[in-house]
Parts: C-alpha cells; structure tokens; sequence
C-alpha cells in the first residue's frame, strides 16, 4: 500500500530520541518547553503526557491517514482532520484517566488539555506523512519523539534548578535568554549523536 | 507580562497606531511573550524559506485574528478553542496549497513546518488575547503587527545565519571563496543562541530606556 523506508524499529526508536530530537534538531513543541521547564514535578507531568499523546496519535493518525483521507481523497483536509483527532484522543485520554487513576489525573491536571496545541504532536504526525512510514514504524516514532521531548525537557528542568539559584547571569539575559542558550548547548550535545544513526 | 503594564505609551496615540507599536515593539511576540519560535526556527538558516514562513504567520494571523473577531458574537463560549482551531487551520491550508500549486520546491523544502503554523502560539494567542474583544479592523492590524513583529526579528536571526553559514543571501553567494563557512549557523544549535542574543539585547535597550525615563524629570510642568 505505501512504500514505506527501509529503517529498522529499534534504530528509528534511538535515532528519534537523539539524533533528530524533536525539540532539539527540529525545533518542535519549544513554547511549553520554555515556560514549563523553570519546574522539575511540572516537566515529569507533561513529559509523560506528551509521549503519550503523541505516541496513541501517530497511531490513530496513521489509520485515519490511509484507511479514511487517501480511499477519500481528502488530502487538502488532513490538517484539519489531524487537528481534530488530536484534540478528540487528549478528550478521551483526559476522560480515561480521570475514570481510573485519580492520582494521575490530579498530576497531569492542566497540562493534558494544553497538549492540543503543542506543536510537537502535529509536527511528530506530519513528519509521519511525509516520511511515509508504515504502522508499526508509526507508532515507535511516536513514541520515540516523546521520549525524546521528555528527557530534554527533564535535562533542561534539572539544569534550569541550579542556574536559577545562580546570581551570576547578567540582568538582560535572565528567565527565558539565559534558558535559550542553555538549550544551545544541549542542542550541541545532541549533534554530537548524529554520527551514529539516521533516519531523515 | 509585568514589563507590559508598567510602560507608559504617550495619551494621543490611536488605537490603531498603539496596536501596530504593540506588536512591533512593545510587546513584541518574541521579545516579550517568547511565542511562537516553534514552526519558524527550523527554517531560519534559509532565508527565502524564512521569509516565505513569516508572510505565511503574518496572513494566517491577520486573516485569522479578523475572522474571529467577526463571529466572536456568534461563538458559543464551551467551543471556543476548537473553532478558533479550525479557523485558522482554514487559513494555514490555503497557504499551504498555494504553495504547492506555485512553488512546488520550496513546499517540499519547507516539508511540516507550513502545516505547523496551525499550532503556532501567536495565532492562538492573538485570537484568544485581542481579537475575542475587539472589533474586526483593529484585530486584522493586530494581527498584522504581530505577525511583522516577529517577522522582523527572524529574519535577522535568517540574515546572519544564512551569511555566516552559507556566505550567501537569499541564495546567492555574496562573499569569495575565501570565506569559510560556520557549519555551526547550519545547524540546530545556533538559532537558539542567536535568538538569545537578540533576547539579551532588546532586554538591555528596554532597561536603559526605562532607567533614562526615571532619571528625567517629568519636563512641562509647572
């Protein structure tokens, strides 16, 4: 049915997380990593609830994609389509947890809802479009990316714990200037993976 | 933000023209709110591609922002963010088909990043913050001057690291072979510290204008 790139599972898993991170080679859901990184329990909660989100997307996605947009022929319509079923499946994942883990649901609270416009989640099924990648393909890239986006947000909020006790920063380039080149940094780190393995 | 209410903008400006100060300075979407880098980031070490993402934001935002304001009566309040949402996805998948229809190679370049515009802050932001409570004129020139506002500094950020990274503009090679190319402003990492750059110093211009404006003594009085 579609031609889909000769990667294994394992290695699109890793190469997800390092070398073509999300947030740190492709720029993807930076707004809410910016403001949620200055707390540590804050970044655990919505790390874990962008890779699942992300990842239950890129799976449902991948069947609306190829079982219902392309039969149709409805490609101008996917964005919209995308959109809705990523806010459709955060509704539904919100209604789970709050039906089974109490606990969970407190601790994820406002962030769930928020996960709707992290671009990260449309940018991880776009990518999946593009790069034409097959169902189970799909879902490891999912949640790969999230695990991704989940340990740099985690470095960045155990990074951000010291340097805001730090009074050397410069008045200009305190909060989000000094955040920023931390980030640089860590995106330098992460270049230092790509020898390694490549997908794109 | 504090920084926000605190200014002073004189009495005699019109909304109008406090709307496009807003966005292009005052409170501008990147140096004030940090809104927004996501889709457009990716792009800047190209800066045709970068100028093409920036026209993409400025319309969708302005279009968007004025749509919204015309039906904001008409919005019931439970399904506001997912009308919002489609709403300017209408917009984003006009962009993005124009593209393909007239340049095929710069959509294909520019890969997801045209569809991400969807979930670009400054649309949602802008429609949530203005244009639920103004009128559709004044929320198409908010849109437009934040659109330009963060327009202005990607594009220098797209300036120097297409110039540092490629020797070249706009694709054409401006400096002779004896130039060696940062391969650092091609990648990843120097957009953020670019844009950092520029935060630090938009950030002191403002701190020195405002440390002038409390040393002044108010002039014509008395």
């Amino acid at each position: 049915m579609i031609d889909a790139p000769n990667v294994g599972l394992l290695s699109l898993f890793l190469a997800s997380i390092l070398t073509s991170n999300i947030l740190l080679a492709n720029f993807l859901g930076t707004c809410s990593f910016i403001s949620i990184s200055k707390d540590f329990k804050s970044s655990m909660g919505l790390g874990v609830a962008v890779t699942l989100v992300i990842g239950i997307t890129a799976a449902v996605c991948w069947v609306v994609l190829y079982y219902i947009i392309e039969p149709l022929g409805i490609e101008y319509l996917s964005f919209i389509i995308f959109i809705i079923v990523i806010a459709g499946v955060v509704q539904m994942l919100e209604m789970i947890i709050d039906r089974f883990s109490p606990a969970l649901y407190m601790a994820l609270g406002i962030f769930l809802p928020l996960i709707t416009v992290n671009c990260a989640v449309l940018g991880v099924i776009l990518f999946m479009q593009i790069r034409k990648y097959n169902f189970p393909q799909a879902v490891v890239f999912g949640f790969g990316s999230g695990a991704g986006w989940w340990l740099a947000i985690m470095l960045l909020a155990s990074i951000r714990r010291k340097l805001d006790a730090n009074n050397a920063v410069p008045a200009g380039l305190k909060g989000t200037g000094i955040t920023l080149i931390t980030i640089g940094f860590m995106a330098m780190a992460f270049v230092g993976f790509s020898g390694m393995i490549s997908v794109q | 933000m504090s920084d926000t209410e605190q200014r002073k903008t004189p009495a005699k400006v019109s909304p109008a023209g406090k709307v496009m100060r807003d966005g292009l300075w005052y409170n501008n979407p990147i140096f004030v709110q940090v809104l927004g880098i996501c889709s457009t980031l990716a792009v800047t070490n190209n800066l045709r591609n970068t100028l093409i993402m920036v026209l993409g934001v400025t319309f969708a935002t302005s279009m968007g922002s004025m749509t919204l304001s015309a039906l904001r009566e008409l919005i019931p309040r439970k399904v506001r963010m997912i009308v919002q949402v489609l709403v300017l996805s209408f917009y984003v998948i006009i962009i993005d088909i124009v593209l393909r229809a007239y340049q095929p190679a710069i959509s294909k370049q520019l890969g997801p990043y045209v569809g991400l515009i969807i979930t670009n802050c400054i649309l949602m932001g802008r429609a949530e913050a203005f244009a639920a409570s103004n009128p559709p004129g004044l929320a198409f020139l908010d849109g437009l001057a934040n659109g330009l506002g963060y327009g202005w500094v990607l594009l220098v950020i797209a300036v120097i690291r297409e110039f540092l990274g490629f020797g070249s503009l706009f694709g054409f090679k401006i400096v002779g072979n004896w130039f060696t190319p940062w391969t650092i402003m091609v990648m990843a990492p120097s957009a953020f510290f670019l844009l950092a750059i520029a935060l630090w110093i938009a950030n002191n211009y403002k701190a020195k204008a405002e440390a002038a404006k409390k040393v002044a003594p108010a002039p014509q009085k008395g």
